[in-house]
């Protein structure tokens, strides 16, 4: 029986580690797009390699998890609904490092003037992504509080698409900030990657309010 | 004593029966969801039903014996078959069947053979006990929902710790559920042979004294035991998979609240404590276990939808079978004992 107690509280630490991992990873892929929008390009970089760092222990985390889910024959009921919650998770720090990197390898040109709305843009995800950790780390640890995160990652992904929706517009409207059609078609790309980490987060959600239906005694 | 054996088979075939089917009552879900492995569930689930079948059998064999003393051994043999076959027979027409039912049918077939009396005090008991069961079952499992509710929201455990609670909790439950199992149905299974026990009183190792009556029910026991290894695992799955979807904790929360209605009505020890103390004892009497799963599903049914997705044609098929199963279980001992007296030329009564 302690044996069961021992394997429980491991895999509820690797639980809580890829939890923790994916919460830094949003952290600094905020910071990160801030410092690429100042052009600090080195601190930059070094953010870009913490997230890709976070990113392989989380892969390598969801690895075991699985593995000892199966293999010890943890929660029977729920274990399809655990992994593809954290299957679905994943994506989120999989967006998180590749729209950094794909800052690095196509460096857009990003005009000033859509400073502000990106990085508006950026918190509106990120709050959207941190809601998502919460709502899973809820549904992990039993809170009666799940129902209001998820609400809230919804709220923000709502957001998420109206101020993508706005900067689009303003690129597309007139030619004041970028005349150039494939400039404005590579910063429209952009801005579409860094909403897509709030997409990711409302995907995890739509799962997780099922999977708590059917946890339900 | 082979001939002594040869006439137990009917009851130890009604044990094996017993084993076979009941025992999905208790460990189904769990064992079905994967939650406990069969093996553990076998083992645990025939060691208590043993250990309740010895110690705590004789209070509602007690009961069925009021309500009729078979007194000759070939009319025990066939009040049990009769009994047996009933519920082979029910089962395989797919009707809602109960062992406890049967017995009691195909013991007041005999009172009508052998022209005894049937206790009427007695029968009322054991009929109005048969109601409350489920009933009983349903109050305790929707209290017990609401307080597992309440404690799992307010420990904030993991949904991993939470698992291995739970299986620790099915397992434990389990065991009091056979235990409780033991206690109440080996009256079902041996008690038409207590007055003709052929087995005299030992003691075992010197330690522990069994009685003439207590042997009988561990052989009836053991007979639950083989029935349990041998046959209930398909049972189990299909309790698991698809009669009663259950989660692990509403699996928890049925045997629990199942297990107390048959304990309650099987502790002879609890009545005496109940009637110590200025309370209304319980008569103690055979129920069916199904029956009280049933009804401790509806409980959480109950308690979870208030009642909209309870399938109410369950209480009308419960209700069918505490009138048919008597009734042709006391039709069908009437008859096998009227060929086993003149056909085989045994004595059915003293």
């Amino acid at each position: 029986m302690s044996l069961l107690f021992n394997q429980t509280s491991q895999i509820e630490g690797d639980i809580e580690s890829l939890l923790d991992n994916i919460s830094k990873s949003v952290m600094i892929f905020s910071a990160a797009i801030k410092n690429y929008l100042n052009d600090e390009i080195d601190i930059f970089l070094k953010r870009m390699s913490e997230v890709k760092e976070l990113e392989t222990s989380v892969d390598e985390l969801r690895r075991q998890i699985r593995y000892k889910l199966y293999t010890k024959m943890l929660i029977p009921e729920s274990r399809g609904d655990m992994l593809s919650l954290l299957e679905t998770i994943d994506n989120v720090i999989d967006t998180t490092e590749e729209v950094l990197v794909q800052f690095d390898i196509q460096k857009p040109k990003i005009p000033k003037e859509l400073n502000k709305d990106i990085l508006e843009l950026v918190e509106t995800s990120c709050k959207a992504a941190d809601f998502t950790v919460m709502a899973a780390r809820g549904y992990i640890k039993n809170s009666e509080l799940i129902n209001d995160y998820i609400n809230k990652t919804y709220f923000y992904e709502h957001e998420a698409d109206r101020v993508e929706n706005r900067i689009k517009r303003q690129l597309f409207d007139s030619n004041e900030i970028v005349s150039d059609l494939a400039e404005k078609m590579h910063i429209s790309k952009f801005v579409e990657l860094i909403a897509k980490l709030s997409d990711d987060g409302q995907d995890v959600c739509e799962r997780l309010s099922v999977a708590t239906i059917k946890r339900s005694i | 004593m082979s001939l002594i054996i040869i006439f137990l088979s009917s009851g130890l075939f009604l044990g094996w029966s017993l084993g076979a089917n009941d025992a999905a009552n208790i460990f189904g879900t769990a064992v079905g969801t994967k939650m406990l492995r069969f093996t553990t569930a076998a083992i645990v689930g025939s060691i208590f039903v043993i250990i309740g079948a010895v110690i705590s059998g004789a209070g509602a064999s007690h009961t069925l014996g009021k309500l009729g003393a078979v007194d000759a051994i070939a009319g025990s043999f066939t009040v049990a078959f009769a009994a047996a076959f009933t519920v082979f027979w029910m089962t395989k027409m797919k009707l809602p069947v109960s062992t406890s039912q049967a017995v009691v049918g195909a013991i007041i077939g005999w009172n009508m053979f052998a022209g005894r009396a049937t206790d009427t005090s007695a029968l009322t008991k054991i009929v109005t006990t048969w109601v409350v069961c489920p009933v009983l079952a349903a109050v305790f499992s929707f209290s017990l929902f609401f307080l597992v509710k309440y404690l799992l929201r307010f420990s904030k455990i993991s949904i991993i710790r939470q698992d291995s609670y739970t299986r620790v909790a099915l397992l434990f439950v389990g065991a009091f559920g056979a235990y409780s199992l033991g206690a109440n149905n080996i009256a079902n299974v041996m008690g038409v042979f207590i007055p003709v026990s052929p087995f005299p009183d030992i003691t075992i190792a010197g330690v522990f004294p069994l009685t003439s009556v207590q042997l009988l029910f561990l052989l009836g026991g053991v007979a639950i035991a083989v029935g349990i290894f041998t046959y209930s695992k398909r049972v189990m799955m299909t309790v698991g998979n698809s009669i009663f979807k259950l989660s692990p904790v509403g699996a928890f929360i049925v045997v629990l609240a199942s297990s107390l209605v048959l304990f309650l009505f099987a502790s002879a020890e609890l009545q005496v404590w109940l009637t110590s103390h200025n309370l209304p004892g319980w008569p103690l009497v055979p129920v069916s276990s199904s029956q009280a799963v049933v009804g401790a599903v509806l409980g959480i049914g109950l308690a979870k939808s208030g009642g909209k997705n309870v399938d109410y044609r369950v209480i009308g098929r419960i209700g069918m079978g505490w009138i048919a199963t008597p009734v042709v279980s006391g039709a069908l001992s009437f008859v096998f004992l009227f060929i086993m007296q003149n056909l085989f030329m045994q004595p059915v009564f003293a």
